[in-house]
C-alpha cells in the first residue's frame, strides 16, 4: 500500500519537470552543504577536538545515510500537525489504511531520493580513506550501524508526530529531534559539552545512531568512559525507541480529538 | 494616511498570532545555535583568531544569526507564490498599491513580528551559557539600519524568486536552489570569514551576505566609520539594484498572468 501511493505521489510530482529537476538536484547539494561545511572547516585546521577529516565525514556519511533513509520512509510525518489543525486528519481516519502510511506516503516525491547521493558518496570517500585497521567485525559495523541509525532516526519521526497529535504548534520545537539530531550525530560528540553528550546518549539516544559504533569501527576511547558494551548497544537500543514511538503514537491517536471544522 | 502603512501592521499582527508556534521555533533555532557553537568553538581552539573573531565572536555570530534566521528568512519563501499558484494573485493586482510596494510592506511587518518573537531567546540563552559580545547604543543604532537593510535584500531576493512562479508555475524547484544560495552565502551555513580565499571575498560580494554578515559584523563593532558606512552602502547597494529588478519584472509578469486568464 505505502508503494502504490508513493508511485502516485511520484507520477503527480512528474507533472512539472523542470520543478522536479531543479528540486532534486538542489536537494543533493542542500545535503550536501554540511559535508561542504565540514570540508571548509578542516582547510582552516588539520585536526579539531582530536578528529582529522576522514573520521569526520565517516561520521557525516553515516548519520546522512541513516537520517535520509528515515527521511524518505517516514519524514512526511512531520506535516501532521498541519493536518490536525485543517481538519482533514478526520478523512485519513476513516480510509481503511493505517493513518502513519497515509500520512508518510502522502506528497512522497521522488526528490527525497536526491539526498542519497552526497550521503553515499561521502560514505564511500571516507571509508576508503579513514585509516582504519579492518576486522570482520568492524567491516561489518558500518551496513548494521546505518541500518540501526535509520531506524532510530525513523522512531524519532514517529516520536516527534504523535507529539504534535497533542501539541499541535509542537512542530517548530520537534525539529530539535529530527533535524538537530541529524545534524548533531554528523559531528564528533568530544566537540560538544559533557552535558550536552550526556543529554544525547541517555535522554535522546543519539549517540548509538553512529557515534557509539564509530568508535568501535574507529578504535577510539569513549569521553565519557562508557563500557564496551556500549559500543554494540544500538540494535538494542533502536528497538526499545521503536517500542516508546509506537506506543506514544497509538496513544496520541486514542487520544485525538477532532477539531470539528 | 495610505494604505501601505496599514498593510504592515496586518502583516505585524498575523506574526504575532501565534506566539507558542513561533517559541516552538525559537526553541529550535537556539538548539542549532548550541550545536554550531560548540563546533566553532572547537575550531577556534585549534586556530584562535581565525578571521578577525575571537572565541566570543565566533559564538556570538552563531547565536545572533540564528536570532535572524526568521526576520531575514534565510530559508526564502513568501506567500505570493502560493497567491500565484491559485489565482489569487489576480486580487492582488487589482489592489490600488503596487504588486511590490503592497507585498514589501507586509514582509516588513512579518519581519518586525517574527523578530519580536523569534530574536530574543536564542540570544537570551547564548548570552547565559556562553556570554556573548553586544554592540553599544550607536552600534545598535546601526545595527537595527543593517538589519533593516538585510530584509530588504531579502525581500528583493524572494520577489524575484516569487515572480518565477508567473514562469514555471510550480516554484519549489526555483525555491530550493536560492535556498541553498541563501544558506550558504549569507554566513548562516559557516561565518564568511572562516572560507577561505577567493571564495570568502566572492561570498563577501554577493547580495547573500548583505542578509547575515554585514548584520553581524555591525553588531560585533568590527565595522565603524568609513567601513560602516562602506559596509551599508553595499548593503543599499543591493537592495535598489533588486528593487529595481524586481519592479521592472513585475510589468512582464503582469502581461504573462493575462495570458494565462488568471
Amino acid at each position: 500500500m505505502y508503494g502504490l501511493l508513493t508511485w502516485t505521489w511520484t507520477r503527480a510530482a512528474a507533472q512539472y519537470p523542470v520543478s522536479m529537476a531543479l528540486l532534486a538536484l538542489s536537494t543533493a547539494v542542500f545535503s550536501a552543504l554540511d559535508a561542504a561545511a565540514i570540508a571548509l572547516l578542516f582547510t582552516r585546521a588539520d585536526r579539531i577536538a582530536g578528529f582529522g577529516v576522514d573520521e569526520v565525514l565517516f561520521l557525516y556519511g553515516t548519520s546522512a545515510l541513516s537520517f535520509t533513509l528515515s527521511d524518505i520512509l517516514l519524514g512526511n510525518t512531520e506535516r501532521l500537525g498541519h493536518h490536525v489543525r485543517e481538519g482533514t486528519l478526520d478523512v485519513v481516519l476513516v480510509r481503511p489504511v493505517s493513518p502513519l502510511v497515509q500520512i508518510a506516503a502522502e506528497e512522497f516525491s521522488p526528490r527525497r531520493f536526491g539526498k542519497l547521493i552526497p550521503a553515499v558518496a561521502v560514505l564511500a570517500v571516507a571509508l576508503a580513506r579513514a585509516d582504519v585497521a579492518w576486522t570482520p567485525g568492524r567491516a561489518a559495523m558500518v551496513p548494521l550501524m546505518v541500518t540501526c541509525g535509520a531506524v532510530i532516526f525513523g522512531a524519532l519521526w514517529v516520536l516527534a508526530a504523535a507529539v504534535q497529535l497533542v501539541l499541535v504548534e509542537s512542530h517548530g520545537a520537534t525539529k530539535t529531534l529530527t533535524y538537530g539530531g541529524a545534524f548533531l550525530t554528523q559531528y564528533p560528540m568530544t566537540m560538544f559539552a559533557r552535558d550536552f553528550v550526556r543529554t544525547a546518549t541517555f535522554v535522546v539516544p543519539l549517540a548509538f545512531v553512529n557515534w557509539q559504533p564509530a568508535l568501535y569501527v574507529l578504535g577510539r576511547p569513549d569521553p565519557l568512559g562508557l563500557p564496551g558494551a556500549a559500543r554494540f548497544a544500538s540494535p538494542a537500543v533502536a528497538a526499545a525507541l521503536c517500542a516508546v514511538a509506537a506506543a506514544a503514537w497509538r496513544t496520541g491517536l486514542r487520544h485525538y480529538r477532532s477539531t470539528g471544522s | 494616511m495610505g494604505v501601505l502603512p496599514w498593510v504592515w501592521w496586518y502583516g505585524f499582527r498575523r506574526h504575532l498570532a501565534y506566539p507558542m508556534g513561533s517559541l516552538a521555533e525559537a526553541l529550535t533555532n537556539t538548539a542549532f545555535g548550541f550545536m554550531r557553537a560548540y563546533i566553532l568553538l572547537a575550531l577556534w581552539e585549534a586556530r584562535p583568531s581565525l578571521g578577525g573573531y575571537d572565541a566570543t565572536d565566533a559564538v556570538t555570530f552563531c547565536f545572533l544569526t540564528q536570532a535572524l534566521i526568521e526576520p531575514v528568512r534565510v530559508f526564502g519563501g513568501m506567500d505570493l507564490t502560493q497567491r500565484v499558484r491559485t489565482g489569487d494573485v489576480a486580487i492582488d493586482l487589482h489592489r490600488p498599491v503596487g504588486l511590490q510596494s503592497w507585498w514589501l510592506a507586509d514582509d516588513l511587518g512579518r519581519a518586525a513580528g517574527s523578530l519580536a518573537l523569534r530574536g530574543a531567546p536564542p540570544l537570551v540563552a547564548g548570552a547565559l551559557v556562553f556570554g556573548l559580545r553586544g554592540p553599544g547604543p550607536a552600534g545598535l543604532a546601526a545595527f537595527a539600519a543593517a538589519t533593516l537593510l538585510g530584509v530588504l535584500v531579502s525581500f528583493g531576493l524572494r520577489y524575484l524568486v516569487a515572480l518565477g512562479t508567473f514562469w514555471l508555475h510550480d516554484e519549489r524547484g526555483l525555491q530550493s536552489v536560492t535556498m541553498v544560495l541563501s544558506l550558504f552565502f549569507s554566513g548562516m551555513v559557516l561565518p564568511l570569514v572562516v572560507l577561505p580565499g577567493r571564495l570568502g571575498t566572492l561570498a563577501h560580494a554577493l547580495p547573500w551576505a548583505a542578509q547575515l554578515q554585514v548584520p553581524a559584523d555591525v553588531f560585533l563593532g568590527r565595522l565603524t566609520g568609513a567601513d560602516l558606512a562602506a559596509a551599508l552602502a553595499f548593503q543599499a547597494g543591493w537592495a535598489a539594484v533588486l528593487l529595481a529588478a524586481g519592479a521592472a519584472l513585475t510589468g512582464a509578469a503582469r502581461r504573462r498572468l493575462v495570458i494565462h486568464g488568471g
